[in-house]
Formats: C-alpha cells, sequence, structure tokens
C-alpha cells in the first residue's frame, strides 16, 4: 500500500525537483533519469537553471523567482506520463572510450582480495571479467568529472569495505556493488582500489575540462605497470576515444 | 590597470566571487563566497557589482601591497585592519570603505570571533578566469590560496566614493536558521524532525567552505531507519546531511555535488550565511517552515540586499582619532544584537509560517 509509484517527483530544498525511477539501482532507471535528462536539456524550458541526473534520478534546478514551482512539477508529470521511460534510449551523442588499466597488485592493491571475495579461481580470472564487460558512465558527481561506472556482472556484487582506504591516488578504480568509480581527486574511500588508470577526468585549464560525460561506453584494456607509467604524461592517459556503437 | 602584490597570506585566503553554477552534472558544486551578503554589502558600498569578485579570508590573515591608488571596502566577520606605510601605521574600520594611497600595505589578521571576513576592491579583482568564474574551489581543484608574491590585477574602478560605513544585515552572531523539507526528510520519523527543531546546537570550530559540523551539545543523534542503504542523491549546498554517527552537517558553497547520506532539511539561501558566519560554540536553532512562506523570505530577502544603501551612511570619527577600531565595530554589533526591532525587516514575523 505505501509502495510509492515510480517515477517519483518530488522538491528538494527550494530550487529543486528530482524525478526518481527506482528505489535500487538497476540499468533501465539509469536510463531513464539520463534520457529525460537530454530531453529537458533539449527542450531549454523557461525557468530552469541546470539539470543533472544521479544514479536513478534526475534534478531539475530552478529559480524560485521565476517560475511557479507546482507548474514546473505539472509540466514534468504530463512529460513522465508521455512515454515508458524505463525503455528509452541511452543519450545520442554519448562516446566510446577503451582506457589502459593496470591490474597489477604492484599499483593495484585490492584485485586480489577482490578476486577471491567475488569467488574468482585466481586474478586472471577477475581481470578478464572485468576487461570484458560492457561499462557505461552512469552518472558523475561527488567530485569534478568523476565518474561511477556501471554495470559489472552480478558476481562482483561486494560491499564497501567497513574500513576505509585512508588514501587512493588519482585514477585509482575503486569496486563495490558492482561498480566503479574512477577517482578523480586522491580520497578517502571505502571503495576496493583493484584498478590504477593514468585519467586525469578534470583539467579545469583545459579548453575542455571533463574527460567523461554519463552514458559514454567504457572498456578497460589490461595494461603492465611498466605500459602504464608513461601514459601520465598524455591527459586522456592513453584512452582511445571513438563515437558509441 | 591596477595592480596589488600579496606580500604574506596565511591561511585559506581566496578570491572568490558569486560562484559558477551550471556544472552540477559534471560534480562541480556552485562554489563561490560563503557569506553572499558580505559580497553584496561590499559592492554597495563601492557603489559596483556584487558579481565582482573579492578576496575572501577564512580565519587567514593577508598583507597586500597597492601599486596605485584604489579604494576597498572591508565587510563580513570583523577582522583586524590596518594599512601600514605613506604616512604612518593607522587602523581601517570594518564595515566600511576607504581609500588606500599608491604604495600602502594593507594587513588583515583574524577578528576574536571567526568567521568570513571580505577584502573588496573599487572595479574588482580581476584574477583568471575557470569555466566562466573567477571563484578559487579547493575542494575541487580549481585556483587555490593566495602566495606570497602573487600579483591580481584589478578592475576599472568607476567609483570615486569613500569613507562609508555599512550597518551589517545581520547575520554574525548564530540564532535562528530557517529551513525547508529536504528530498529525505519523510525517511526520519516526525519526533525526530520535531526534536531537530528542540535542539540548541553549538557551531562546532569545524567548519570550512564544505560544510560546518553542527555540535550536538549531548543531545541525542539523529538517524532515518535504513538511511544509511540509500542510494546516493545529488546534494546541493544548504543541504543538512545527517552522517552515520547521527550528527547533522550543513553543507555550504563548495559541498559534494552527490552524496550517500540522507539530508534531514535544506537551509534557506538567505539563512546560510548564518551558519558560516557563527562563532565557534555559538548556539544555532533549526527551524522548518513552509515553501510558500520560505519563498516570501527569499523574496523580502532579495528586496534587502537591493536596498543594502539604505544602510549606509558617512563615517561619523575620523578613523585617525579612533584609538579602538576594532572595539568600536564589535561595540556597534552586540547593540545591534540585543535590539533586533533595529532590523524590521528581518525580525521572523509568526505570520510568515503558513
Amino acid at each position: 500500500m505505501t509502495e510509492p509509484a515510480f517515477p517519483r517527483i518530488a522538491f528538494s530544498g527550494l530550487d529543486g525537483l528530482v524525478v526518481s525511477f527506482s528505489e535500487k539501482f538497476d540499468d533501465t532507471a539509469n536510463r531513464a533519469a539520463l534520457s529525460l535528462r537530454a530531453e529537458i536539456e533539449r527542450g531549454a524550458w523557461p525557468g530552469v537553471v541546470e539539470t543533472a541526473s544521479s544514479l536513478v534520478s534526475t534534478l531539475i534546478r530552478f529559480d524560485p523567482a521565476d517560475v511557479r514551482p507546482e507548474a514546473l512539477r505539472d509540466q514534468l508529470a504530463e512529460m513522465l506520463a508521455a512515454r515508458d521511460w524505463q525503455k528509452a534510449d541511452l543519450p545520442r551523442d554519448r562516446r566510446c572510450l577503451t582506457i589502459p588499466a593496470c591490474f597489477d597488485p604492484e599499483v593495484a592493491p585490492q584485485i586480489d582480495e577482490a578476486a577471491e571475495a567475488a569467488g574468482f579461481r585466481d586474478r586472471d580470472a577477475a581481470i578478464a571479467s572485468i576487461c570484458d564487460a560492457e561499462l557505461r558512465v552512469l552518472t558523475i558527481g561527488f567530485a569534478p568529472g568523476q565518474p561511477y561506472i556501471g554495470q559489472l556482472p552480478e558476481i562482483w556484487d561486494l560491499s564497501r569495505q567497513r574500513n576505509l582506504n585512508p588514501r587512493v591516488p588519482v585514477g585509482s578504480l575503486g569496486l563495490a556493488i558492482r561498480q566503479f568509480v574512477l577517482f578523480a581527486v586522491e580520497t578517502q574511500t571505502g571503495w576496493r582500489h583493484v584498478g590504477q588508470t593514468a585519467m586525469r577526468l578534470f583539467q579545469p585549464e583545459a579548453k575542455d575540462p571533463f574527460l567523461l560525460r554519463p552514458g559514454d561506453s567504457l572498456r578497460f584494456e589490461p595494461v603492465s605497470p611498466a605500459r602504464l607509467q608513461p601514459l601520465w604524461d598524455d591527459p586522456r592517459g592513453g584512452a582511445v576515444i571513438g563515437a558509441a556503437e | 590597470m591596477s595592480v596589488v602584490e600579496v606580500v604574506s597570506a596565511q591561511g585559506t585566503v581566496t578570491v572568490q566571487d558569486s560562484g559558477r553554477p551550471g556544472w552540477l552534472a559534471q560534480g562541480i558544486s556552485r562554489g563561490g563566497a560563503a557569506d553572499p551578503i558580505a559580497m553584496a554589502e561590499g559592492a554597495a558600498l563601492l557603489g559596483q557589482d556584487a558579481d565582482l569578485a573579492a578576496i575572501e579570508l577564512m580565519s587567514g590573515s593577508l598583507k597586500l601591497r597597492c601599486e596605485r591608488a584604489c579604494r576597498i571596502a572591508l565587510t563580513g566577520a570583523p577582522m583586524r585592519a590596518r594599512l601600514e606605510g605613506a604616512g604612518g601605521g593607522r587602523g581601517l574600520a570594518w564595515h566600511g570603505s576607504h581609500l588606500v594611497p599608491a604604495g600602502a600595505v594593507i594587513g588583515i589578521t583574524p577578528g576574536p570571533a571567526g568567521g568570513f571576513g571580505y577584502l573588496h576592491f573599487g572595479g574588482g579583482i580581476e584574477s583568471e578566469e575557470w569555466l566562466g568564474a573567477r571563484s578559487a574551489h579547493l575542494a575541487a581543484g580549481i585556483g587555490g590560496p593566495l602566495q606570497e608574491g602573487e600579483k591580481l590585477r584589478l578592475g576599472e574602478d568607476r567609483g570615486s566614493t569613500v569613507d562609508l560605513v555599512i550597518d551589517p544585515l545581520p547575520r554574525l552572531e548564530g540564532g535562528e536558521i530557517r529551513a525547508v523539507e529536504s528530498l529525505q526528510t519523510r525517511l526520519y520519523p516526525p519526533e525526530q524532525v520535531a526534536r531537530l527543531q528542540q535542539v540548541e546546537f553549538r557551531r562546532d570550530s569545524h567548519g570550512n567552505r564544505m560544510g560546518v559540523r553542527l555540535d550536538l551539545d549531548g543531545a541525542e543523534g539523529f538517524a532515518a531507519p535504513g538511511g544509511l542503504n540509500i542510494l546516493s542523491e545529488i546534494v546541493q549546498p544548504g543541504d543538512i546531511q545527517v552522517t552515520g554517527d547521527g550528527t547533522p552537517f550543513v553543507l555550504m558553497a563548495e559541498c559534494q555535488t552527490t552524496g550517500g547520506y540522507p539530508r534531514i532539511a535544506t537551509v534557506l539561501p538567505c539563512d546560510l550565511p548564518i551558519v558560516a558566519q557563527a562563532p565557534p560554540g555559538t548556539g544555532l536553532r533549526i527551524r522548518l517552515i513552509e515553501r510558500d512562506a520560505a519563498l516570501r523570505i527569499m523574496q523580502a530577502h532579495a528586496a534587502e540586499l537591493g536596498d543594502l544603501r539604505g544602510r549606509i551612511g558617512p563615517r561619523r570619527r575620523d578613523p585617525a582619532q579612533m584609538a579602538d577600531l576594532l572595539s568600536f565595530n564589535l561595540i556597534s554589533g552586540v547593540v545591534d544584537a540585543a535590539r533586533p526591532d533595529h532590523f524590521p525587516d528581518h525580525v521572523h514575523h509568526p505570520e510568515e509560517i503558513s
């Protein structure tokens, strides 16, 4: 009875409306959130200041001095009712990136522990599973340009660690709950440090300061520590960027 | 073109403007001055646009040499300000505007109450822009604190008026902060939402441009059932995020853009400077209000900011004759706080609650 209907629209603070497509993460809800955001951006709604999507929801930020929030909510409700957002396509301008990543314990200290926790027979099997996976940027957030990447095969459904990693470096791949975070800044985290890239996701002085966009398709290519090292000289960390599909 | 040179800078001393909205989707919070009211007051004192960049001092100290004569204004939390060189040292009144002679050095050190102080220049600071703003965003790695030897270019100053003082909008002594429901308020049992409004929180000494911890002062913490297992959602400045141990944090200008800890309420933008400027240990109370009332309060606040010139007058005493400028200013602040009716627009009338 109390089960809320999805999609659900709710106010966030004074200037935000949030459309949620699911209580938990699921792939179709993520597609719906990405697609709804793209649609609103295309519509250039008056009074809307900015939009952003998170894992399964879309935020619409408006200027409450300029727009009646209830009217905006009704407009959104109408748009949501007009089609089945769970069947939405991915954004049209998304790209496909192949990213060199090193899974050697020398730079990825928790790969063996994660492989064992997930039940793989050895490290190579775990690396193969990661590098065969068709992944995409589910959302960007927390820090500038920092992607949440998913979704890994079910076997990788590991909880976050109770004890935090005191410091993971820029470009490291953290793993938990069938997802990766590719860290944009050096940080403390509960995600297991299982891989290392040479990606610098945010470069404020660059013409295009963000390397990734929500919806981008990703694939990791395993490299040795020796091959990873020189990639730090490349602002893209050696990633090859092409059009998706 | 005029230039000021950083002789020395300690602590978190940064260039700030109104921030860079529009990058939430890329993981960058708006940033900008922790106390936008101070930015507006500085602009009103100098008769210029409130979007111009100024220097923000968070518990820091600063010495700046001005190459040419320039106008400045000092706003926000009162600090100790002095002018050296060019005919001997003298104190500079806070909440005021001044003419600084060519070659003089402005020195600012923290005041007794903490908080964020601002130094504005006629014409504003024209430092480098990143993504459409000059604000340093320390958490995002955009820009950084001012460094010794750094030179800052000033914009063209079209005004000439100085020696004015402003009666600052009251916000520097803690008190009540008004909030509306957040996306996750309903995850909390009503009893907890009620209790949130009864606790006299203390402003913790650990606060920065990202967030301010509210000390529970012995009161029980807050927790939403299942609140630690919710999905990460987008967060915004003003959100009151409750961490795993039940302590509320008010998220400030440089907060992260997504967060997995639930948010119990969202502070009105116009009351966020009260949190930023509350001296450590000061009492803060949270009061939830309806959205309609909040929107009316925001309108009234916008009108107040538009009307700041009405709070400005000439400096009555010659600063050179004032023995202790800082105590002069502090006394004025205390008098204002004891007489809230002095600011009829800011008194929270019961009819604001619908």
